[in-house]
C-alpha cells in the first residue's frame, strides 16, 4: 500500500461513511434523484476545482475563479441579450477570454516572479470589476438554445437525472484525472509541485508549464462560469463570490497537499460530493441552519489537514528524508 | 539618528510617491479633496475620510505585516472581524457593560489567535490552510452567535469607537494611529523585530540559534486576532450592528494587498509596519478618489486592480533587479568613495 494514496483513501472512506450514515437517518438519500441532484447542483464548483487542483498540485493558487465565473455569466448574458449570435459561438468567444486571462496571469507570475496569491488577487479584481463594467444587474437569459441545453437529460435507474451540465463536470474530470496522470503535461505539473529549481534541473519548462496551468484553470473557470449560467439561466456581477475557496476546501478535503507535488485530480470530486452531501443533509434535516455548513466544512478541513499531517509524520519515520 | 530617517525615507520612496501621485490625481479630479474643516469639534474632509474608512485595513495591516515577515499568511482576518463583531453586538444586546464587551471581543480576538498561532506553530501546518480553517468556518460561527439576524445596538459607549472623536480626530484614526505606533514601539525597540524576521528568513536556524519561535509564532498570530478584533469592534460600531456575512468581507484580502504594496515580501523577512500603513492609505485613496471623483462607481474595481498592478510590478523581483543594475551603472562611482 503506497502511502501517497492514502488521503485519497481516507477521503473515500470518510464519503462513504457519511453517506450511510445520512442513508441510515434519511433513507430517501440513497435514491439516484439525490444523486443526480448532487451532481447537478455542484457541477459549476466540480468543475473550477478541476482547474483548482492543478494549480494547487504545481504549487501555485488561483483566487480568481470566481470573479471568472461572475464575469463569464454576465458576459453571456450581455452578449446573448445584445446580438443575436448563436450561444456556442458565444460559448467559445467566453472560453478564449477566460483562457487568455489565466494565461496572462501565469505569464505574470513567471516572467516577473511574482506570487501566485497576490497576481492572481489582482486577477480576481480586474475580472470582477469587467463583470461590473458589463453590467450591474442581474440580466435574465431567455434564449430557446438555453432552454433545450437545460432541459436535456439522462435518465438513471429509479428516477433520478444526469442533466447535461452533471455530466459535463463528470467529463471534466475524467478528462482531468487523464491529463494529470498521463500526459507530459500532467506529470510537469507534478513535477514543479515538488520545487521549480529541481523541476528546471530536470528539464521541465517551467514558463510555459505555469502559463498552461493557469490558462487550464482559466479555461475551466470559464467553462464553470457557462456552467452556472446555465444553471441559473442569469448573468450577475455579484454572483459565485467566495467560489474560490470552496473550490480549494473540495481540493484540500480530497487530498492534495497545499504545499503541492502530490494530490489527485479524483480526490477533488469526493471533496466536492462531501460539501454537496453536507448541504443535501441540512436540507433534508429541516432544523439545521445553513451556517452550519460553513462550520462543517471548517472542521472537515482541519481534520483532513491533521490526517495529512499524520501521514506525513508516519513516513518520515520511514524514510528519513521524506 | 538622522541618518536612520533617511534610510526609512529611503525605503519608504516608492510607497511615499504612489501615495503622493495618488492624492494628486485625487485633487486633478476632484478639487476640493484636500479640503478640510472643523465641525462638532471634529475635523471633515475627504482626506480625513480617507484615514477613517481606512481604519480596519490599516488595523489588520498591523498584524499582517508580522505573520507575513514570519513567512506566514493570516486569511482568517476577515472571518475573526465577523465574529468580534457579533461577539460585540450580542453583549451589548445582552445589557454588558462597554468595558466588559471590549475585554470581552478583544480576548475572542485573541483566542482566534491563539488557534492560528497553535496550528501553524505546534502542529507546523502551512499558515495559508491552517488560517484557511478558521477562515471557512469563521462566519458559520459569526452566524452562530448572531442567530442568522443582523443584530442592532444602540449604545453610546460602544458607538463612540466607531463615529465618535479624540483630539479633532475621528476614534478609529486615533485607534489605528496608536495601535501602530506602539506596535513599532514594541517590536523596534525591543529585539522583537529582528527575531520575527530571523523566523521568517529561517525558522529552523533561528530555532537552532535559541529563539523560541513557537512562542514568537504564537504571538504573532495572536497580535494579528487581537488587531482583528479592534477592527471588528470599529466595523460594527460605524454601522451600529453586527452582520456576519458582510462584516470584514474580503478585508483579508486588502490587508495583504496593504502589506504588499507597502513594500514587505510575501516571502518574509525584512518588514515595515510604516509602509504598510502607508500601503492601507494609498488602498483607501484609490477607494475614496474613485468615488469622490465621480467616476461610474462601476469602474471601481478595475482602476483600483490596473493601480495595484501597476505598483506590484514596479516592485517585483524582475523590474526591481533591472532598475538596480541601471541606478549601480549610473551610480557605482558615487557609492564607491
Amino acid at each position: 500500500m503506497n502511502s501517497k494514496y492514502l488521503p485519497l483513501l481516507a477521503t473515500i472512506v470518510i464519503f462513504v461513511l457519511a453517506y450511510a450514515g445520512c442513508t441510515l437517518q434519511y433513507p430517501n438519500m440513497l435514491s439516484t434523484r439525490v444523486i443526480g441532484n448532487l451532481l447537478t447542483d455542484n457541477a459549476f464548483l466540480g468543475i473550477a476545482a478541476v482547474g483548482m487542483t492543478f494549480v494547487i498540485i504545481s504549487g501555485g493558487i488561483d483566487l480568481s475563479i470566481g470573479s471568472v465565473i461572475a464575469f463569464t455569466g454576465v458576459f453571456l448574458a450581455v452578449i446573448l441579450q445584445n446580438t443575436s449570435i448563436h450561444p456556442l459561438l458565444a460559448f467559445a468567444l467566453v472560453l478564449v477570454i477566460t483562457t487568455a486571462f489565466g494565461g496572462i496571469m501565469g505569464a505574470i507570475i513567471h516572467y516577473l516572479d511574482m506570487p501566485a496569491f497576490i497576481v492572481t488577487l489582482a486577477g480576481m479584481f480586474l475580472a470582477r470589476g469587467m463583470a461590473f463594467v458589463l453590467s450591474i444587474d442581474s440580466i435574465p437569459i431567455d434564449n430557446e438554445y438555453y432552454s433545450t441545453l437545460t432541459s436535456l437529460y439522462y435518465r438513471l435507474p429509479g428516477g433520478g437525472r444526469l442533466t447535461l451540465i452533471g455530466g459535463i463536470m463528470l467529463l471534466v474530470f475524467a478528462v482531468g484525472i487523464f491529463i494529470a496522470q498521463r500526459t507530459r503535461f500532467g506529470t510537469n505539473v507534478y513535477a514543479l509541485g515538488g520545487g521549480p529549481q529541481t523541476a528546471r534541473l530536470m528539464g521541465v519548462p517551467v514558463g510555459r508549464t505555469t502559463i498552461q496551468i493557469y490558462a487550464l484553470s482559466g479555461f475551466l473557470a470559464g467553462l464553470s462560469g457557462i456552467v452556472f449560467s446555465l444553471y441559473t439561466s442569469a448573468g450577475y456581477s455579484l454572483a459565485a463570490v467566495g467560489v474560490e475557496l470552496d473550490a480549494i476546501a473540495a481540493v484540500v478535503i480530497g487530498g492534495t497537499l497545499l504545499t503541492g507535488g502530490a494530490g489527485f485530480v479524483a480526490g477533488t470530486l469526493i471533496g466536492i460530493l462531501i460539501q454537496g452531501l453536507i448541504q443535501t443533509y441540512i436540507t433534508f434535516d429541516g432544523t439545521l441552519s445553513s451556517w452550519w455548513t460553513k462550520i462543517l466544512i471548517g472542521l472537515l478541513l482541519f481534520a483532513f489537514i491533521l490526517m495529512q499531517k499524520a501521514i506525513l509524520f508516519l513516513s518520515s519515520l520511514n524514510k528519513r528524508y521524506a | 539618528m538622522r541618518s536612520s530617517l533617511k534610510a526609512l525615507a529611503y525605503r519608504l520612496a516608492p510607497q511615499l510617491i504612489a501615495l503622493v501621485v495618488i492624492l494628486l490625481l485625487n485633487f486633478i479630479t476632484s478639487p476640493q479633496f484636500f479640503n478640510v474643516v472643523v465641525q462638532n469639534a471634529r475635523l471633515y474632509g475627504s482626506l480625513i475620510d480617507v484615514l477613517n474608512r481606512g481604519a480596519p485595513v490599516a488595523l489588520l495591516a498591523i498584524g499582517m505585516t508580522l505573520v507575513i515577515a514570519t513567512k506566514g499568511i493570516d486569511l482568517s482576518v476577515g472571518a475573526v472581524i465577523a465574529i468580534c463583531g457579533a461577539v460585540a453586538a450580542s453583549s451589548i444586546v445582552s445589557g454588558n457593560s462597554v468595558a466588559y464587551t471590549v475585554i470581552l471581543t478583544l480576548s475572542i480576538g485573541l483566542a482566534c489567535g491563539v488557534w492560528n498561532g497553535f496550528l501553524v506553530a505546534v502542529l507546523n501546518i502551512q499558515p495559508i490552510i491552517a488560517t484557511l480553517v478558521l477562515m471557512v468556518a469563521g462566519r458559520g460561527i459569526a452566524q452562530l452567535i448572531t442567530e442568522g439576524a443582523i443584530l442592532t445596538f444602540n449604545d453610546d459607549g460602544l458607538t463612540f469607537f466607531g463615529s465618535g472623536s479624540l483630539l479633532l480626530l475621528p476614534m478609529p484614526v486615533v485607534t489605528w494611529i496608536l495601535v501602530g505606533l506602539l506596535v513599532i514601539l514594541l517590536v523596534r525597540r525591543t529585539a522583537l523585530g529582528m527575531l520575527i524576521e530571523a523566523v521568517g528568513i529561517n525558522r529552523r536556524a533561528s530555532t537552532l540559534s535559541g529563539i523560541q519561535t513557537p512562542v514568537l509564532l504564537m504571538a504573532v498570530y495572536m497580535l494579528s486576532g487581537l488587531c482583528a478584533s479592534i477592527a471588528g469592534v470599529i466595523v460594527a460600531a460605524d454601522i451600529k450592528g453586527a452582520d456576519a456575512n458582510n462584516a470584514g468581507l474580503w478585508l483579508e484580502l486588502d490587508a495583504i494587498l496593504a502589506v504588499v504594496v507597502g513594500g514587505n515580501s510575501l516571502l518574509g523577512g525584512r518588514f515595515s509596519i510604516l509602509g504598510s500603513l502607508i500601503g492601507a492609505m494609498i488602498i483607501q485613496a484609490v477607494n475614496t478618489g474613485i468615488l469622490s471623483s465621480g467616476f461610474p462607481p462601476e469602474f471601481n474595481l478595475i482602476i483600483k486592480a490596473v493601480i495595484i498592478i501597476v505598483i506590484l510590478v514596479i516592485q517585483s523581483p524582475a523590474v526591481q533587479s533591472l532598475a538596480i543594475f541601471a541606478s549601480r551603472r549610473q551610480g557605482g562611482r558615487e557609492q564607491s568613495k
